[in-house]
């Protein structure tokens, strides 16, 4: 699907002409462009983490008179408790996506399929968060009253009450592409509704369930705002540790640990990106592209 | 390219999910074969019970604790009516939070969408380079919000990096403190929201590019329509459902933003910044929960008095077209 060329039809030589120039400047403007808006703030993040304290206090662009990067990362792998916050991270992130992804599937399935009047209402309800904004103060009063309060339990319910209504809405989106005679075909075999759902429907869900885990994977391991309410203080994760990090650090004018700590943190999410980049872009295009 | 409407949009409309099953001969049949047999209600349960518990019981408990005096200080709960509300509004911190967000949301918007369109156009054929740098560009949006504000609270420093870069083309010495201004640090914190965001608008746009038959643009090019004619009126309003996408995305985003605004200025200079989840975080903090919930739920009905108008007036443009 590449952009079509029209060199022959093209009438008039001027422009043609003018194209031609606007094309071959394209590449080095575009590389000058990644340069001074990607290039630089990453440059700046790494020749700062490379640098002792005294010469990190006013952060720039210079080369590091002493490279001091693996220290610097050593130093912040044990003060910003990295090991255990990584661990946090993940416990909370791979059960809610997993809950979110599971549950959210089943409902769609129910809703995408049973067309009666009180499926359009619970579906406009499940889909409402889409939209509107969880309630992060009250959720901290609820959680209490539960006993969950600052548990990793609670953060995953937390989660999951955010997240569903995506993964609802792309789903049934999906499953009302996918033809029921599938399911039919298993049905007149017998099949239980269980059944059919997971070896039928599942398999069938692969791309969409693919883009919902990307996004949502994306907001969870990045969040610092929900979890700063749910657990903070009481559970590691990496961006509530870089937060702390940050607002001790910038008082001690840490710019060096900070932006070690930032490598640290980006660094599992740049490798995934590296090798998967090709799933990453179409699975977040899918969602607006069919 | 329904997906990116609905998804955009989010809007409840009431139309039951398998409209157009209906309108099928084959309803009949249908509704025969798909039934509480087939397709069991307690599918239903276990998401619902979530939702229940964490969204909606919550978003309930916040039309009730935003009327109580709730806080840190003390074990007992009264109601207090609309003390809080008029409290909050007879300080000029209800009506300063909601401008300040309000506008951020804009900015955000227009940045995020002029980025990511100008990106899209320029990276717009497959070359390998261009490859290349689409996924540099992905790299700020898989990043934590929180590290892209620290590293442009770095960047933009008065003794800073851009300041260093700036002194070194101009010859001058350059010392603008880029988030110490009251009337333009929060453009500039958009910016920083938009810089982040804006892979992604590029790769929704880039998405509606190649949705765009390519035949229609070689008939304009028959018709004698010029190149930057053929782009705007042809091929830039087929892009309506991206732009829908994209704009609302972006909105919805920053009306929820908190972290790249916490790590750049926490809020100020002289609380300029301060969008709602700020003024969440720092009340909270303080120990004063019942504020704290009346401002969370002034972003609710934010939110929902807001996005579904912008969203409705989005899609009817994309049906004009």
């Amino acid at each position: 699907m590449t952009q079509p060329t029209y060199p022959a039809r093209r009438p008039v030589r001027a422009r043609r002409h003018e194209v031609s120039i606007w094309s071959r400047l394209r590449p080095p403007f575009v590389t000058v462009l990644a340069a001074v808006l990607i290039g630089v703030p990453l440059w700046l993040v790494v020749a700062t983490a490379g640098k002792s304290q005294g010469e990190a206090l006013t952060p720039n662009l210079s080369w590091p008179t002493d490279w001091q990067l693996g220290q610097n990362l050593a130093d912040v792998w044990t003060q910003g408790d990295i090991p255990a916050a990584f661990l946090g991270s993940l416990l909370v992130m791979v059960p809610a996506v997993a809950g979110v992804l599971t549950l959210g599937s089943m409902a769609a399935w129910v809703l995408a399929r049973r067309a009666t009047r009180l499926n359009a209402v619970l579906y406009a309800l499940a889909i409402s968060g889409i939209v509107l904004p969880p309630a992060v103060v009250t959720i901290v009063l609820l959680l209490r009253q539960l006993g969950l309060a600052g548990s990793s339990l609670g953060m995953i319910g937390v989660y999951m009450g955010i997240y569903l209504s995506t993964v609802i809405f792309f789903v049934t989106g999906f499953i009302r592409t996918v033809p029921i005679s599938l399911e039919e075909a298993a049905r007149v075999d017998g099949a239980r509704p269980a059944v059919v759902f997971i070896r039928i429907i599942l398999p069938v869900l692969r791309p969409v369930l693919a883009t919902a885990t990307i996004l949502i994977c994306l907001y969870v391991w990045n969040d610092v705002f929900y979890s700063f309410f749910v657990v903070g203080g009481r559970l590691d994760t990496l961006p509530l540790n870089l937060f702390q990090v940050a607002s001790a650090g910038l008082y001690l004018n840490n710019w060096h640990l900070i932006f070690a700590y930032i490598i640290l943190m980006s660094l599992p999410l740049l490798i995934v990106l590296a090798v998967a980049q090709r799933k990453i872009i179409s699975g977040i295009t899918s969602g607006a592209v069919k | 390219m329904s997906t990116v409407l609905d998804h955009a949009t989010g809007v409840p409309t009431g139309t039951p999910p398998q409209d157009s099953a209906r309108a099928t001969p084959a309803r009949a049949r249908r509704s025969s074969a798909i039934s509480r047999h087939t397709h069991p209600m307690w599918f239903l349960v276990p998401a619902f019970a979530i939702l229940f518990v964490f969204f909606f019981l919550p978003t309930v408990f916040n039309f009730v604790y935003a009327f109580t005096d709730w806080s840190g200080f003390k074990s007992q709960i009264n109601p207090v009516g609309w003390d809080n509300f008029t409290d909050l509004a007879g300080s000029g911190t209800l009506y300063a939070s909601l401008r300040i967000t309000i506008g951020y949301a804009v900015l955000v918007a227009v940045f995020q969408n002029l980025f990511g369109f100008a990106l899209a156009v320029l990276l717009e054929r497959d070359t390998r380079l261009n490859h290349l740098v689409r996924v540099l560009f992905l790299i700020p949006v898989l990043m934590s919000a929180l590290a892209v504000g620290y590293i442009f609270q770095a960047l933009l420093k008065p003794e800073g990096a851009l300041n260093g870069l700036l002194s070194a083309l101009t010859g001058a010495d350059v010392h603008t403190a880029w988030l110490g201004s009251t009337s333009w640090t929060i453009v500039v914190v958009a910016a920083i929201h938009a810089w982040k965001w804006m892979g992604l608008s590029m790769l929704i746009y880039l998405a509606g590019f190649k949705t765009i038959p390519v035949d229609l643009v070689e008939a304009a090019h028959i018709d004698g329509a010029s190149p930057w004619r053929a782009f705007w009126c042809i091929r830039f309003p087929l892009l309506a459902p991206a732009v829908t996408f994209n704009v609302a995305t972006a909105l919805l985003g920053s009306m929820n933003g908190f972290d790249i605004v916490q790590a750049t200025t926490a809020g100020g200079p002289a609380r300029t910044t301060e969008i709602l989840n700020i003024f969440i975080y720092r009340t909270f903090g303080q120990g004063l929960f019942a504020q704290a919930t009346t401002m969370s739920l002034m972003l609710f009905l934010l939110v929902a008095l807001l996005a579904f108008p912008v969203i409705r007036f989005l899609r009817k443009r994309e049906e004009i077209l």
